[in-house]
């Protein structure tokens, strides 16, 4: 089939097109003729914007180019997609596809690559009760997948997981067969762990940075932990005084060591409930820092205390040397973490020539920091989770948005992975292990681990809300007590236990109900908000407000937290983005946000060209007339082809759209918000258009987006074919879309000025994502200022290629 | 002090309009606005005024309104040497438009306080250590 000749081959060459190439492939690139539809005759003299390069050439043919260009972004989507084309598919009618809900409804039964593209209108509406979940679509998207099933309201993953594994260990039990020994200690702690502290790490958006809870999160990892296991521990061997219950063998050592490994949070448990971060930004900062560093205190006290349990006697020295100890790990976790983080940055700045092992890099790096750590007898957990972090904030402007794609997918799978295996071996472990119940200790344990909770978020957060700005009140202090999960962390460690330990079988019978009871009692859980997206008046008023209490507080000579932000910030512009990052151009986030925004704003106006009747009428009448005037088929198939490409392109950025870093596991973008100031940008650009006036001398020049080699400045080639849509007074609408561009071209200004926009554009060549990222907050949302940088690198190349059909198409008509 | 951006801004609205000096009072006055809060029942009315605080900055010729000069301005001020004239002017403009209900063309009091509701400004311009 011809169009897979085509698609190949523009996989390979991104921008490198030249006329001759085009013209070859535009041969090769024509439609069977069993599309019907619409045509979008080729008639068309306007050039593409974006290639000023030979514009006066032949116009169609860089039309032609833009088109191919922008199927290279398609890669593998294009080869699947255009695989469908030999079946016959139904007419394809344009009309059809804007449809009642403004989006491309599909008929069932229909080819199989317009079927591909009901997930997007199952991520749009939601309300699709029988999705078309073709095998064969690249980008089913499972997470809308998975918000249609109704029992994910009610259930949360990871009981029903664990419910499964029950059910799968009944069943083994019963036929006697021994469960695969996947869950041994050695391989959780080596290979199952990391992926899961990759995640939260990844997640976490950059604009809430943990400085800003830093003493509160450190304050309930350190002392929380400590207050929690030594308090389980002193009362349960209390319990093991009563002769009743018949534990009196269990001494003091064993139990803190058991006490230890059951106060032992659990950052998968956690973020399971705390689904939602924008519902509490500082609760959720606080849970999960101390969830990811509680780790350093877990593993000292683990050490100290099952070296401890070997000794007979215990000496002050011991404790003294405990504590100092545990700043080792910690610090020295802190300290691995960031030098590996540096390092890997560094790394990163030099690999622009091989792209496609960056994000081995990454993983290797991290994943080094987590077995060195674990060399000496460090917190692992704690180097991994740090080194990510640096590592996120400087590697993302460095490697290429595909990698940044890459790496992001391949954590969000090997945590998912993760978390699967280990629940699922957790409740299959449950019933085919040996247990020792004794209903005394298994309940007091359970009782005292929920009271020492309470207990120590009541006493700490009363010590420490006075040093906090806004202090945590009790629905907080309930939200703290509450996302103190035990998970799979503390089952790994009890299996780690010395076998000397008379009564390990009761201690994993103990674990094992504590982790079941807290995991079953996420039904309750913690009320979440969507987040809005972030506005650029925010990032503004943020910004003047961050420089504000950095001058006040200047001005009062008190040198606090904001300080010391400002100063760092400052250093880091200064010194580290210099070294650590190639072709630093010191962005400001206020520029990177506005980017962002415009891009999507970009996308947007791309889906309510075709999508949104009302907004383009003209357009409607224009295929009316086409209707009507009966051209053969055979005239239209290039521009069918067109036309399909344009609508598949367009559904495929709106998956990419959709398909970015959420905040929540199954969240979908809010853009409510969004849409409403697109629409008002909209209007005022029309109302701006009307009075007929094109634009200001200063747009063709601003149109130099990412299409210019370094230096060259866009020629006034490109305002005649501009000029030449003026004249239409039909095509109001489509005019604005010019002017829209120009809008888009002119933030990228800066970005032409050094190398950045040639080095982009042979990425351009991979597959673009926009990454909503985010960041942020908390899991990833509010983010959006150092991770948006480089998403705002989105090329819209192949966005704006579609209005200018749309405005050809139009022209030619009448 | 001197490479913050915004410094001279600052300065300034410690200052009444038209006075050349400021007492003790008044400077304690301006920086009690930075207090944080704790009670929800004045929550409110801290809130209001740190608005008013970071909105006075932006308009120094206290019309009441932030036009698109003076977002130009304070823009340039913390962007400098970043971007470009014309970037400037789009960042600006769609600052303008998102929060401008009353399309006016101009950031009234109310208007910047909708745009930031979902902000935590009470975390943001707080200074711990005036409790």
């Amino acid at each position: 089939m011809r169009i897979l000749v085509a698609a190949p081959r523009c996989l390979q060459s991104g921008l490198a097109l030249t006329p001759s190439d085009t013209s070859r492939r535009k041969t090769s690139a024509d439609p069977p003729p069993s599309t019907g539809g619409r045509c979008l005759s080729r008639r068309n003299t306007l050039p593409h914007p974006h290639y000023p390069l030979q514009l006066s050439a032949n116009q169609s043919r860089a039309r032609d180019r833009a088109l191919l260009y922008r199927n290279s972004w398609t890669r593998g989507r294009c080869v699947v997609l255009l695989q469908f084309e030999g079946d016959s598919p139904r007419p394809h009618n344009l009309k059809d596809c804007r449809g009642e809900n403004s989006d491309f409804t599909v008929e069932n039964g229909s080819s199989p690559w317009l079927q591909w593209r009901n997930p997007l209108k199952t991520n749009r509406r939601c309300h699709d009760p029988a999705p078309v979940k073709p095998d064969n679509g690249p980008q089913a998207f499972p997470d809308a997948e998975k918000a249609n099933l109704p029992i994910t309201i009610w259930v949360p993953e990871s009981c029903l997981l664990i419910s499964i594994g029950l059910i799968v260990g009944g069943i083994m039990y019963s036929v006697h067969e021994e469960p695969p020994a996947v869950l041994t200690s050695n391989a959780f702690f080596l290979y199952m762990l990391p992926p899961l502290s990759w995640t939260p790490a990844t997640s976490c958006p950059p604009g809430l940075s943990l400085r800003t809870s830093a003493r509160s999160v450190l304050w309930f990892a350190v002392v929380g932990t400590l207050w929690n296991s030594i308090g389980i521990g002193m009362s349960l061997f209390a319990i093991c005084q009563i002769e009743a219950f018949g534990v009196q063998d269990i001494n003091l050592q064993e139990n803190l060591l058991f006490a230890t490994i059951i106060s032992a949070v659990d950052p998968v448990a956690v973020l399971s409930v705390f689904e939602d971060i924008s519902v509490n930004e500082q609760l959720y900062i606080v849970v999960f820092g101390e969830c990811l560093f509680n780790d350093a205190v877990t593993v000292v006290l683990y050490n100290m205390f099952n070296f401890v349990a070997d000794m007979p006697v215990v000496e002050p020295v011991d404790v003294f040397l405990g504590v100092a100890r545990f700043l080792v790990v910690g610090f020295g976790g802190l300290g691995f973490g960031i030098l590996f983080g540096f390092v890997a940055a560094f790394t990163t700045r030099f690999t622009s020539r091989v792209k496609e092992i960056e994000p081995l890099f990454i993983f290797m790096y991290s994943y080094l920091a987590y077995l060195v750590a674990e060399l000496f007898a460090i917190s692992s957990i704690m180097a991994i989770v740090t080194c990510s972090l640096t590592m996120k904030y400087y590697v993302e402007e460095n490697v290429s948005q595909r990698s940044c794609t890459t790496i992001r997918h391949v954590i969000k799978m090997l945590g998912s992975i993760s978390e699967t295996l280990i629940f699922f071996f957790l409740g299959v472990v449950t019933i085919t292990t040996e247990h020792e119940w004794n209903w005394g200790y298994i309940l007091f344990t359970l009782l005292f681990a929920i009271v020492w909770r309470g207990l120590g978020v009541l006493v700490l957060t009363q010590i420490i809300n006075p040093f906090r700005t806004i202090p945590f009140n009790m629905k907080d202090q309930f939200g703290l007590a509450y996302g103190g999960l035990r998970g799979a962390i503390s089952f790994a460690l009890v299996f780690t236990l010395p076998d000397h330990i008379g009564r390990k079988p009761l201690f994993v019978t103990a674990t094992i109900c504590i982790i079941l009871f807290t995991v079953f009692l996420q039904f309750i859980n913690v009320r979440r908000t969507n987040r809005d997206l972030d506005t650029i008046n925010a990032e503004i008023h943020s910004r003047i407000m961050e420089h504000t209490m950095a001058g006040i507080e200047d001005l009062c000579g008190q040198w606090s937290h904001f300080y010391w932000k400002d100063k760092f910030l400052r250093f880091n512009n200064l010194v580290l983005r210099r070294i650590l990052i190639r072709d630093n151009r010191a962005e400001s986030s206020i520029v990177a946000l506005y980017k962002k925004l415009e891009l999507q704003n970009a996308m947007e106006i791309l889906d309510t060209v075709t999508g949104d009747i009302s907004a383009v009428p003209s357009i409607l009448s224009i295929y009316e007339e086409k209707k009507s005037s009966g051209k053969p088929n055979k005239k239209f198939q290039a521009p069918d082809l067109k036309n399909m490409h344009d609508i598949l392109s367009k559904n495929m950025y709106r998956i990419r759209q959709r398909t970015v870093a959420y905040t929540t596991k199954h969240a979908l973008p809010n853009d409510s918000h969004a849409r409403e100031i697109l629409i008002r940008r909209h209007t005022s650009i029309r109302r701006s258009m009307r009075p007929g006036s094109f634009q200001s001398p200063e747009d063709p020049k601003s149109h130099k987006y990412f299409s210019l080699p370094a230096g060259k400045s866009l020629d006034s080639k490109f305002l005649p074919g501009r000029l030449s849509v003026t004249d239409d007074e039909e095509t109001m609408s489509e005019m604005a879309y010019p002017s829209r561009r120009s809008r888009f071209g002119q933030p990228s200004r800066s970005s032409s000025r050094g190398m950045m926009p040639l080095r982009r554009l042979d990425t351009l060549r991979e597959a673009p994502s926009v990454d909503m990222l985010d960041e942020n907050q908390r899991r990833g949302t509010s983010r959006k200022t150092s991770s948006s940088s480089s998403d705002s690198q989105f090329p819209l190349l192949a966005i704006s290629s579609t209005p200018l059909w749309t405005m050809t198409a139009a022209r030619l008509i009448t | 002090m001197a490479m913050n951006p915004i410094g001279d801004r600052i300065i300034s609205a410690f200052f009444r309009p038209g006075m050349e000096t400021v007492d003790f009072p008044s400077f304690v006055r301006v920086l009690a606005n930075f207090r944080p809060t704790e009670t929800n029942r004045a929550r409110d009315y801290s809130r209001n005024r740190k608005l008013r605080f970071a909105f006075q900055l932006y308009d120094q010729d206290r019309d009441g309104k932030i036009s698109r000069e003076e977002l130009l301005q304070v823009l340039r001020s913390m962007l400098g040497t970043q971007v470009t004239e014309e970037q400037l002017q789009s960042i600006a403009e769609r600052a303008i438009q998102e929060a401008d209900l009353d399309q006016d063309d101009a950031i009234s009091f109310d208007e910047f306080k909708k745009s930031l509701e979902k902000v935590n400004i009470e975390q943001k311009m707080s200074i711990c250590s005036l409790r």
